[in-house]
């Protein structure tokens, strides 16, 4: 019979090799798959890292795609710190780049020293706001976090999609259903080659790491995820932690939005997101919600998807195929949690009769 | 039942239990909070498994591993808390998992569910929705549904607990009846006087081992009561005498009633010298841990008022009470999910109730550590460093860093419930000890106990409680554990029972 016994004795080495294997499982076991489609998968793993990082091009890409993700991923850690399982960073994005939008398009000949900023505030209360109503509703009603978000989700789509049809329709655009351009003066400039979101991105990183480990407000939000009773206890009020952390959290997301319009949409549309919010729970969950990880393993996921296109054109095998390869290591590294918290072990069955 | 041992990380819960139960007889099963009475019926309805020792039913040696195999062994369970789906009517729940044909037979279960009634007496509406009903006719619909699975064995947990006078005499007329039809009852109870009016037998368990195992109608509530409690302990604490005569804390008329409607403090009237250790007595659940929290500003349903060096706090929160400068230290049962964050280190679990006086944004952990050092040192706290988490310290030691902020913090009043739960004796002496130091700088305690040993030892005088009220308030010097355990079994000191 195998025993299950819950362990606390883990240490963060054994932890970290744990990870560790479960990457080397989940390579191996996509090996299998590779094999099956007829290619050799060290071949396909060395080209995917070469179409990653090979020329300083594919570098700039990979990071372009890694940005949206490290934000959005900065913001989800604040919510999960809660405990608050936020899956709504898609519906945030697109409000907070909805918000930077308004001012793009209505002040379009504003210095950029303002208006950038005054897409980032307003990306910032449209994204916050997305975030803080089911935080509202959490606190007050106890309602469902994670359905709730979602459906947020599905709202902020559709009103987008109604201002791109509707009100923000291009009228230079002969009928088709797009949004304007920005003027020059709201798009992110250029820095080393690529647009200045890396360094709000690194900012942000910086701001969020002193926020949780050195302000008052970032101990209550790590009091209140480690256990809501402890939080009333010490006399905090725990409604309005939920409250304010999830609009930080979603503020945050909100900022993803309006680097992705400004930086390289440079106009909104119904696609603005590509994914990232979603993309960012994994990316965040697999940096156990750390800030200083986050960057890193967004990049590296950010190489996947990368590498992911390119072997689609060095091997003519489909870009699903590093889909799935995301997909085993999620699978492996989630599984294996199961390996940190409990001990197995096997014991002997001394087996007395069945029952009938 | 034989030879049952089962244990919980270190803990032992159950060791080396043997009893009996025949069919056509009630079986009693008592004893104080982790006695082991749910681990040992846990393991018969196939929750648990034992770690060693035989089940035998009808003469045959079983293996439960799950309650499956149990349901199909005749055994069925009823839960404290009932299991049964809301939404669905009487018929409807007592069928479920039952009839594994694609239509559902309602005819069938209804002449069936009919002919059970019939047999023992009970009265049910069959359609009725199960939110619709009171606590009794779910509990009639739990029996129910056993009985139609074929249990010849029933097992109660504390049925009584949530029932009227009324319903509750309802209830025994059908165990006695099924009795007569053959079935055997195994019920578990914290009240004495229901023993002694249904059960044939009665085994009391202490420590998990059971201390004995008698004939109702031989035994007398006095001699179950000892064997319950057992021999008084001398222990060696000291009790300094109460050195100052001011009134420090002042319970008037507290009541508290639950979301269901169920009153957890009924009337409690009490007051705390400064200097002074008063314990508080009873079964878990009477109310006590409602009590500190409402002390503590935690519970906001109740009325009355609390007196706090004269001023009423009945209505502040924990912070407002913090700030009008009182200071009431609590250190709750529930060390790791209210006293402490469980993932965070010793530093960030010292700074819990001031880091919001520092000033500005940012968080300063400097004073802390000095603190957390001083902690340490002064209770000893075996850990590779403060910042190791709380979570992964050893049982005696969560308690120690608890307690030692809380003293820490330079207390007025001291409320402590169970504070030396878990801990081996070395370490529960440094707690009194530590206590006895509090109540002679001038600080008023209130001690939820539940080893009445050391109740008597430690404290001044004891109150106990029992459903919410209190049964009495005796002095420590002068009781003895009989008279207590009494008490606390709804007993009042004159010999008549609370509930009546």
């Amino acid at each position: 019979m195998i025993k299950m016994k819950a362990r606390t004795d883990c240490t963060n080495r054994e932890a970290s090799a744990i990870r560790g294997a479960a990457i080397i499982f989940a390579l191996l076991t996509v090996s299998v798959f590779i094999l099956i489609l007829g290619h050799n998968p060290l071949s396909v793993y060395a080209s995917m890292i070469e179409g990653a990082f090979g020329t300083l091009y594919r570098i700039t890409e990979t990071l372009r795609k890694s940005i949206p993700l490290i934000v959005a991923s900065l913001g989800i850690s604040l919510a999960f710190r809660l405990k608050f399982w936020n899956i709504g960073a898609e519906g945030q994005i697109m409000m907070g780049a909805m918000g930077a939008t308004f001012c793009a398009l209505n002040f379009p000949d504003l210095s950029p020293w303002i208006l950038l900023p005054m897409m980032g505030a307003a990306s910032i209360i449209c994204g916050g706001i997305w975030g803080a109503i089911p935080a509202y509703f959490r606190a007050k009603w106890r309602t469902n976090e994670t359905i709730f978000t979602l459906m947020m989700n599905y709202v902020a789509l559709k009103w987008l999609t109604y201002l791109q049809y509707g009100p923000w329709k291009d009228p230079a655009a002969l009928g088709f259903p797009k949004i304007p351009g920005f003027s020059p003066n709201a798009v992110l400039p250029d820095v080393f080659g690529l647009h200045a979101g890396w360094i709000i991105a690194i900012v942000l990183v910086v701001i969020v790491h002193l926020f949780i480990h050195h302000t008052q407000r970032g101990y209550e939000i790590s009091v209140v995820g480690g256990s809501e009773n402890t939080g009333r206890y010490a006399g905090m009020n725990v409604k309005n932690v939920i409250i304010y952390t999830l609009f930080f959290s979603g503020g945050i997301c909100g900022i993803c939005g309006m680097i992705e319009a400004s930086g390289v949409n440079r106009t909104l549309s119904v696609e603005i997101t590509r994914g990232a919010g979603y993309t960012a729970i994994i990316t965040c969950w697999l940096s156990s919600l750390k800030a200083p990880v986050i960057p890193v393993v967004c990049v590296l996921f950010a190489a996947m998807i990368q590498g992911g296109t390119f072997i689609q054109m060095a091997f003519q095998i489909p870009q699903s195929a590093a889909q799935i390869l995301q997909g085993t290591i999620l699978f492996f590294v989630l599984g294996s949690e199961f390996f940190i918290r409990y001990r197995i072990s096997m014991v002997k069955d001394t087996e007395p009769e069945e029952v009938e | 039942m034989v030879n049952i041992c089962k244990s919980f990380g270190d803990v032992r819960a159950n060791n080396n239990i043997t009893f009996s139960v025949n069919y056509g007889e009630i079986y009693a099963l008592l004893g104080e909070n982790g006695a082991g009475k749910s681990t040992l019926v846990n393991m018969l309805s196939g929750v648990y498994t034992p770690d060693s020792g035989e089940i035998y039913v009808h003469g045959k040696r079983l293996r439960l591993a799950s309650p499956a195999d149990s349901i199909s062994s005749g055994i069925g369970m009823i839960h404290q808390h009932f299991k049964l789906v809301n939404v669905m009517t009487a018929l409807e729940n007592i069928a479920i998992g039952q009839e594994h044909g694609f239509l559902f037979n309602r005819k069938h279960v209804r002449d069936r569910v009919e002919d059970i009634c019939s047999r023992y007496g009970f009265k049910i509406e069959p359609d009725k929705q199960v939110r619709s009903m009171s606590v009794g006719e779910k509990q009639t619909v739990e029996i129910l549904k056993v009985l139609y699975r074929g249990a010849d064995i029933l097992i109660l947990d504390e049925p009584t607990a949530v029932l009227t006078p009324q319903e509750t005499e309802r209830l025994f007329d059908i165990l006695l009846r099924m009795k007569e039809q053959g079935c055997a009852i195994i019920i578990i109870t914290h009240k004495l006087h229901e023993v002694m009016e249904i059960s044939d037998r009665v085994s009391v368990l202490r420590r998990g081992e059971v201390a004995g195992t008698v004939n109702t109608s031989d035994t007398s509530p006095v001699e179950l009561t000892g064997m319950m409690v057992g021999k008084k302990v001398e222990l060696s604490i000291e009790r300094p005498a109460v050195r100052y005569d001011e009134m420090m804390l002042e319970v008037k008329d507290l009541s508290l009633i639950d979301r269901e409607g169920i009153a957890r403090l009924d009337d409690v009237s009490f007051t705390v010298r400064r200097g002074e250790i008063l314990g508080v007595a009873g079964v878990a659940g009477s109310g006590q841990k409602e009590l500190c929290e409402s002390i503590q500003g935690l519970e906001r349903r109740k009325r009355g008022e609390i007196l706090f060096k004269g001023e009423n706090i009945a209505h502040l929160t924990p912070r407002a009470i913090f700030e009008k400068g009182m200071r009431i230290s609590f250190i709750p049962e529930d060390r790791l999910g209210m006293g402490l964050v469980p993932t965070m280190d010793i530093v960030d679990n010292v700074i819990l109730k001031d880091y919001y006086l520092q000033k500005g944004i940012f968080l300063s952990r400097e004073p802390a550590r000095k603190r957390a050092e001083h902690i340490v040192k002064m209770l000893n706290v075996h850990t590779p460093g403060i910042y190791h988490p709380v979570n992964k310290l050893l049982g005696g030691n969560i308690q120690k860093v608890l307690l030692g902020r809380e003293i820490d913090s330079t207390p007025d009043f001291l409320v402590t419930a169970y504070p030396t739960r878990g801990l081996d004796i070395g370490s529960a002496h440094l707690i009194y000890d530590e206590l006895n130091r509090q109540k002679e700088r001038g600080v008023g305690i209130l001690y939820v106990g539940e080893d009445l040993n050391i109740l008597l030892s430690l404290c001044d005088r004891i109150m106990v409680m029992f459903e919410g009220k209190i049964i009495g308030t005796v002095d420590a010097a002068g009781a003895t554990k009989e008279e207590i355990g009494l008490m606390m079994l709804g007993e009042t000191p004159g010999g008549v029972t609370a509930n009546d």
